[in-house]
């Protein structure tokens, strides 16, 4: 029996469905740029011995600016994230919404999800169809969860060292070369998985390059989303829901500033990439 | 035919000589000045103008004469010479010597600001009865170099003589560093400088590899290593010339001391602040259990994140390829 679909009208330009609210799109640019901010101003202490390590410092002012950049932009970063967590509670526990914490709109891991990734690997070798993937795919949800677990640890030792005095008081002396160690080891994991594994999910993989545009125009057309969200776009259309998400198609110049935007994260970020190939290589 | 000119040319030289009518002045043997600079020799105001001529034989120089360092006696004719000579030039010979002491804060206060205790050559190494450094009796002998430092530097001695470094060189241990290890001989630079402090790290290097090398895993070892010296490097914590192990209790790392060290930049550094490793290396448990633990963490994770995503995009890719070939190159 065919499920009840309710087409969306045809017309001659595509129909723009909404992916992404404002705020996401806030937090994803905050993030983005704190990271990469992170990410300069961190690497040369990093890869200390790297030939490019005190030109890069020096970009910053030294030692002294780089440190203050970092701080500032860390204080950012974890502002953006504990505002994030703190408007998903407020919007599953005060405003009572449904399907934020579990459900095919979740960014909790749900069943599908293993499934999922499993019919994925069936199909990466020819074994099958490509699984019609929910709002958020297994690699977007390991995204999220990476930054979440990357923001909370690095950001519990980026305070320890940040104001050791202080933390001397509830800690011994030797979790500073801990929270020091996991820093560093959680940034090298980061900065590889943000500019190697991101990119390629989110922006250069084939289909999408060199860039998707959607984390910041915050809309897909409606024949993106019934090739890549078949699971969602099925489940809307049956529950009739894909018509009050249409929205309006990006401006030019909204889609020229997402560009610009977009390329000049990808650029900085494949850069400093550049620099760790270079500096484990060498 | 060359052959023939240089003939001619060294008759005529022959020839010319009887012509200008005098010789030139032969310069006095080394006799000759002994003779007046005898061990009773004095100046008019007393003080002694003799010349030990057998220390002189058995210094490195002994088999030079006098006048190869005091030149301008050279071309005199007229004995007794003239009080003033001119001043010995050790450079014409240790000429790479020269370019370093040149550019030290010794030469920088003997030459340019006119420091009269700022030591030129023979302030350290002597006059007539220079020895090899390598000679036990040298002034610049390895154990024997922080004595004749300490004479102008005598603060800086008594501080270096109850360190380890010097209980070694008395022990006679010439490994130990002594002045000149970390100070250089001739391109000593003022000590104050951040680049000086930086640069010396390598010294204590030179002897402590393993010591520098998990310093260089710190946060201090790592901004230092980027040039910037705001914070601590080697003698921050171990002191310069008093390093003393931290067993003993006037050692600036002893128990007793350590907060007060670390004090001086952490203010408010306490007892428990002090727990810190400087020196930590995540290979060895015994040092720290927890970041050996979170060593090997990362050693599973960071390669396992990578090499899982890897795979998964090189599959994705080539994938996706294969799609693309089968649509004909659309899409």
């Amino acid at each position: 029996m065919m499920p009840a679909v309710i087409e969306l009208p045809r017309t001659a330009k595509p129909l723009h469905l909404v992916r992404f609210d404002r705020k996401t799109r806030m937090l994803h640019v905050v993030v983005m740029a704190t990271f990469l901010g992170l990410a300069a101003t961190g690497m040369p202490l990093l890869f200390s011995e790297a030939p490019w390590a005190r030109v890069l410092a020096m970009l910053f002012g030294g030692f002294h600016g780089a440190g203050l950049v970092h701080r500032v932009f860390g204080a950012a970063l974890l502002a953006g994230v504990v505002f994030h967590v703190a408007d998903v509670f407020w919007r599953a526990f005060v405003r009572g919404e449904k399907g934020l914490l579990w459900g095919p709109d979740s960014m909790v891991p749900q069943p599908k999800d293993f499934a999922d990734f499993y019919g994925q690997m069936k199909w990466f070798v020819g074994l099958g169809p490509q699984p019609k993937f929910e709002r958020f795919a297994y690699w977007e949800k390991f995204d999220y969860w990476a930054v979440m677990w990357g923001t909370a640890i690095m950001g519990a030792a980026g305070l320890i060292l940040w104001f050791p005095v202080l933390a001397s008081r509830i800690l011994p002396g030797w979790m500073f070369n801990v929270a020091l160690f996991v820093h560093g080891a959680e940034a090298a994991l980061a900065i590889g998985f943000i500019f190697a594994v991101h990119f390629f999910n989110g922006h250069l993989r084939p289909g999408k390059f060199p860039m998707d545009l959607v984390i910041f125009t915050g809309s897909l057309t409606d024949e993106e989303m019934r090739h890549e969200r078949a699971g969602q776009y099925d489940r809307l259309s049956r529950a009739g829901a894909l018509s009050g998400m249409v929205t309006a198609a990006p401006s030019p110049e909204e889609k020229r500033r997402a560009r610009l935007v977009g390329t000049a994260g990808l650029t900085l970020g494949l850069g400093l990439f550049a620099l760790i190939v270079y500096a484990v290589v060498r | 035919m060359r052959i023939r000119i240089g003939a001619l040319a060294a008759i005529l030289w022959i020839a010319a000589l009887p012509a200008a009518g005098q010789s030139p002045p032969k310069p006095p043997a080394n006799d000759d000045c002994v003779a007046c600079h005898d061990a009773t020799a004095t100046r008019p105001n007393g003080r002694s103008m003799a010349v030990d001529a057998t220390r002189f034989e058995a210094s490195t120089h002994g088999p030079m004469a006098c006048v190869d360092c005091h030149a301008d006696l050279a071309k005199l004719t007229e004995f007794p010479h003239p009080d003033k000579l001119a001043k010995v030039e050790c450079g014409s010979c240790h000429d790479d010597v020269r370019s370093k002491y040149r550019d030290s804060i010794h030469a920088y206060g003997k030459e340019i600001v006119g420091l009269s205790v700022a030591p030129a050559c023979a302030d350290c190494h002597g006059t007539h009865d220079i020895k090899p450094r390598t000679d036990l009796t040298s002034r610049v002998y390895h154990t024997r170099i922080a004595e004749t430092c300490g004479s102008c530097h005598t603060g800086i001695k008594d501080r270096f003589d109850t360190s380890v470094h010097a209980a070694a060189l008395k022990k006679g241990d010439d490994k130990a560093p002594s002045c000149a290890d970390c100070h250089t001989a001739h391109a000593i630079q003022r000590a104050d400088t951040d680049k000086w402090r930086l640069d010396v790290t390598a010294e204590c290097g030179s002897c402590h590899a393993q010591v520098v090398d998990s310093f260089r895993r710190t946060f201090h070892g790592k901004v230092t290593e980027l040039g910037f010296s705001r914070v601590a490097a080697c003698a921050d914590c171990h002191g310069a010339h008093n390093i003393l192990p931290a067993s003993n209790p006037a050692s600036t790392i002893s128990k007793a001391r350590l907060v007060t060290t670390c004090g001086k930049c952490h203010q408010g550094a306490n007892e428990q602040f002090v727990k810190y490793d400087p020196h930590p290396n995540p290979q060895d448990y015994s040092r720290s259990a927890v970041l050996w633990w979170a060593n090997r963490f990362y050693w599973v994770l960071i390669p396992g994140c990578f090499g899982f995503f890897g795979l998964h995009s090189a599959l994705w890719f080539r994938r996706a390829a294969q799609e693309r070939r089968r649509k004909g190159g659309a899409a």
